[in-house]
């Protein structure tokens, strides 16, 4: 009965680990600018006074208090890493949603809310001089799941990390590309990384390829080869995260090396 | 702690009072899991509960099958703030799979199909408080549910209740699982809003 795959985190004890995890708090945020990041989402930057810093990946927990002390909470995970106070979100507004509406419509410089954080040891990226892990990163998302990738490759390509880097993004249509001008230059920076956006409703006029879901073929032709040990990152809708994570293994790839996250329910 | 968001009025104002502090009620069932769902055939599987001793006490799925199978209604409550409420499940109650184990420690440590740990406290688990469940809603538990079989700790954040479950060691002292390694509450009580440590 001894742990297998995702379970053994490498060359530490139990307790090591969770002592090497800074401890998480509720802080008080201040928005300093939201803007649209795509038709159905925004970008909202918050100053978030004692923030401890955050690894790339990690998520945390917003709160907003109504006037009658009614609470809701809700995770998002951070689109920013290091030791900067100023932490970036991108929310995607959900339909009948409660909070991501507010988030995304009404928020608005100088308002106020509470996070919690940073929270989350496992879906993270740590460049290759803190890890001691060369292996090159695929990194998979669906939609808005691209958030937590993009802090990956942001600190990635802050750190000039050589680890080979490559992005597999799918989208509705090129208005929903998350951070499109930062992928560019991302993309041209030192740190090596390559991205491949899948549309799968409407594509630009001279892509390649006609608009539709991705296909086990296109991962395989989109991502590391299995032979190269790639650590993967996926990220979006259950849905999604399932057939890929699925296709991934039958592709060769060691439950073990994929870690996943899933945007499910409300 | 009372701070109120400019212009944040609520809308889930419905408030239950099964709701634990924090939560949302949800109508569908979110999954959250670390990695690529396993796919176990009931052939292959067994549970085991292994004792200080060495000894293990396997059961095979016919064999788990045979045992008496309780029918379970309950809410669940998972660490990412949603709640399900009156939830229909059956399996097999860890007081049944306890009967015949001679043990002395108080610590269990879950594992799955998959590499999948958690920590459960042995007395969160017996006088009715846990299942090894395998039908969720009438049917079958769905792969992405944690199917053919997983733990079912209601009382507890749903990360303790570990999907594709396959057996139970028994430990002397409290050691994290999975989760627990990575951020979350070494117990995991939902009304004491346990999330964190």
């Amino acid at each position: 009965m001894s742990a297998d795959g995702i379970a053994a985190p490498p060359g530490a004890s139990p307790l090591a680990a969770i002592r090497a995890v800074p401890r998480a708090g509720w802080h008080v945020a201040t928005v300093a600018a939201t803007h649209r990041e795509t038709p159905n989402a925004s970008r909202i930057e918050l100053d978030v006074d004692g923030w401890p810093g955050n690894a790339a990946g990690q998520h945390l927990d917003v709160r907003l208090t109504a006037p009658d002390a009614y609470t809701a909470t809700r995770s998002y995970s951070i689109a920013s890493s290091g030791d900067s106070t100023r932490v970036v979100l991108a929310v995607d507004k959900l339909p009948d949603g409660e909070v991501s509406p507010f988030l995304v419509d009404d928020l608005r410089a100088g308002d106020q809310l509470e996070v919690h954080g940073p929270l989350g040891a496992f879906f993270v990226w740590r460049p290759a001089v803190e890890s001691g892990d060369d292996r090159p990163v695929q990194l998979i998302a669906g939609g808005s799941g691209v958030v937590p990738l993009y802090a990956m490759a942001h600190a990635h390509a802050d750190a000039s990390d050589p680890t080979p880097f490559r992005l597999l993004y799918s989208v509705r249509t090129p208005r929903d590309v998350y951070f499109a001008d930062e992928w560019r230059a991302l993309a041209a920076a030192s740190a090596p990384l390559q991205v491949d956006l899948v549309y799968t409703r409407q594509a630009p006029d001279d892509w390649p390829a006609p608009p539709g879901r991705i296909t086990r073929e296109a991962l395989e032709a989109a991502v590391i080869p299995a032979a190269e040990r790639p650590r993967v990152y996926v990220c979006g809708s259950t849905g999604f995260v399932e057939r890929v994570a699925d296709w991934l293994v039958g592709l060769g790839h060691a439950p073990g090396d994929i870690r996943t996250e899933r945007y499910g329910g409300t | 702690m009372s701070f109120i968001t400019r212009g944040f009025s609520g809308r889930g104002r419905e408030r239950d009072d099964r709701l634990p502090p924090g939560q949302t009620l949800v109508g569908d069932f979110p999954v959250l899991s670390a990695g690529p769902t396993p796919d176990i055939d009931t052939a292959d599987w067994a549970f085991t509960i292994r004792t200080e001793s060495g000894v293990d006490h396997t059961w095979t799925w016919d064999e788990f099958m045979a045992l008496p199978i309780e029918d379970v209604t309950t809410d669940i409550h998972c660490v990412t703030h949603w709640s399900k409420l009156g939830t229909g499940w059956r399996g097999v109650a860890l007081d049944t799979l306890f009967e015949g184990v001679d043990t002395d420690y108080g610590y269990t440590m879950a594992h799955s199909y998959g590499g999948y740990t958690t920590n459960v406290p042995l007395e969160d688990l017996l006088d009715g408080k846990a299942w090894v469940a395998f039908e969720f809603d009438g049917e079958p538990l769905d792969p992405e549910h944690g199917g053919p079989a997983r733990l079912l700790v209601p009382h507890l954040y749903f990360w303790k209740s570990a999907k594709w479950v396959r057996g139970l060691t028994m430990m002397e002292e409290d050691e994290p699982g999975f989760w627990e390694q990575n951020g979350y509450h070494l117990r995991g009580d939902p009304w004491k809003e346990e999330r964190y440590w």
